[in-house]
């Protein structure tokens, strides 16, 4: 049998296995997710909805995030709403590069998220592309899904949240999906300053609305910004991560 | 009104969002002004959700095990933890200091 002549194995394809990796280490923090969202008063139903139909991590904290606050469903709402802005860039970004035609457009949407684009993203070959787009797509959504589940009904058979510390890993799991995209001083700035804007409206308006005021504090600010074009636009898990560390390695 | 309803629009809009990236010229989406808000946005929101998280209770501002979480967390992060370590070092010190009797 020749091999030479036959098209690259899947096994053998760097964006296949990059994407597989990926969908591991990302489908594995959905357990967090469904802890988390049913230690916030959300049903097993409702959490499964939300990473079935919303499928975007930040988004889904997000949401779990202000409602675990006290705050209204509106607002929880609007935080989801406006930090799956980027997924609109990803969105354009793919369609560049993938070019989907008629019914793939509609599920390559779905699957359109951070890492799948961040895998697209790192490679040049086409077919590379295609592959590590859709296999992280549908890898993250599989297992996203599968240890959401998990997580819920783990969540639900804890009893008290917080003696486990449960508020303590949603503190944990935001700053770890800030953590990615604070390179440089321009985005250290803007948390700081959202941060603070937060702090001070706290006393002052309902729960949920102090994120909302960061909210115009990060636009204003993004409205007048000469930063780098992909600021803030970092995946959580950066397929690329040996990569880059080998890159820059000999600089520590 | 019904927690559910806000679920709903929330999942239809966060589709809706990635669907007009594929549909709408690819011109109008590259305005770098765009760009710079999608991205610092997402720095934002994710900096004020955490301070939220972290220090806010309803209307007070508080210092208890939370804190101790958002500490930890950011250790775990400074070690190149991935992130389900990251979460788990966050609940462990938010349960060990509440163990302990603070917060």
């Amino acid at each position: 049998m020749s091999t030479s002549s036959a098209p690259m194995k899947l096994r053998e394809s760097p964006a296949f296995k990059i994407a597989l990796s990926l969908s591991i280490a990302t489908g594995l923090y959905g357990v967090s997710f469904g802890a988390l969202a049913v230690a916030s008063g959300f049903d097993f139903w409702q959490t499964m909805v939300l990473s079935l139909l919303l499928f975007s991590g930040g988004s889904q904290f997000a949401f779990i995030g202000v409602v675990a606050g006290g705050g209204s469903g509106v607002a929880a709402m609007t935080a989801s709403a406006l930090l799956g802005l980027r997924n609109g860039i990803y969105g354009m970004q793919i369609n560049a590069m993938l070019r989907p035609g008629g019914w793939k457009r509609y599920v390559s949407a779905h699957v359109t998220i951070d890492e799948s684009t961040a895998t697209a993203s790192g490679q040049s070959d086409p077919d590379e592309q295609r592959r590590g787009f859709w296999t992280a797509g549908i890898g993250i959504f599989i297992l996203w899904n599968i240890f959401t589940a998990i997580g819920a009904l783990a969540g639900d058979a804890m009893g008290d949240p917080k003696q486990w510390g449960l508020d303590g890993a949603a503190v944990a799991a935001f700053l770890a999906l800030l953590w990615p995209r604070l390179k440089g001083r321009e985005p250290w700035a803007i948390a700081a300053a959202c941060a603070l804007a937060t702090i001070l409206a706290v006393p002052f308006v309902a729960s949920g609305v102090p994120i909302l005021v960061a909210a115009v504090v990060a636009g204003v600010i993004g409205w007048f910004s000469h930063a780098r074009l992909d600021e803030g636009l970092e995946p959580d898990v950066d397929p690329y991560a040996e990569k880059h560390q080998r890159e820059h390695g000999g600089k520590k | 009104m019904n927690l559910w309803v806000w679920i709903l629009i929330a999942c239809a809009l966060a589709y809706l969002t990635k669907l007009v990236g594929y549909f709408v010229p690819a011109k109008l989406l590259e305005n770098p002004r765009i760009m710079h808000i999608a991205g610092t946005m997402t720095i934002g929101l994710l900096a004020s959700l955490t301070v939220v998280n972290a220090v806010a209770s309803g209307q007070g501002l508080v210092l208890d095990a939370r804190i101790g979480a958002l500490v930890a967390a950011a250790v775990a992060l400074w070690l190149r933890a991935p992130f389900l370590v990251v979460v788990i070092s966050g609940a462990g010190a938010a349960a060990l200091l509440r163990l302990l009797g603070w917060g």
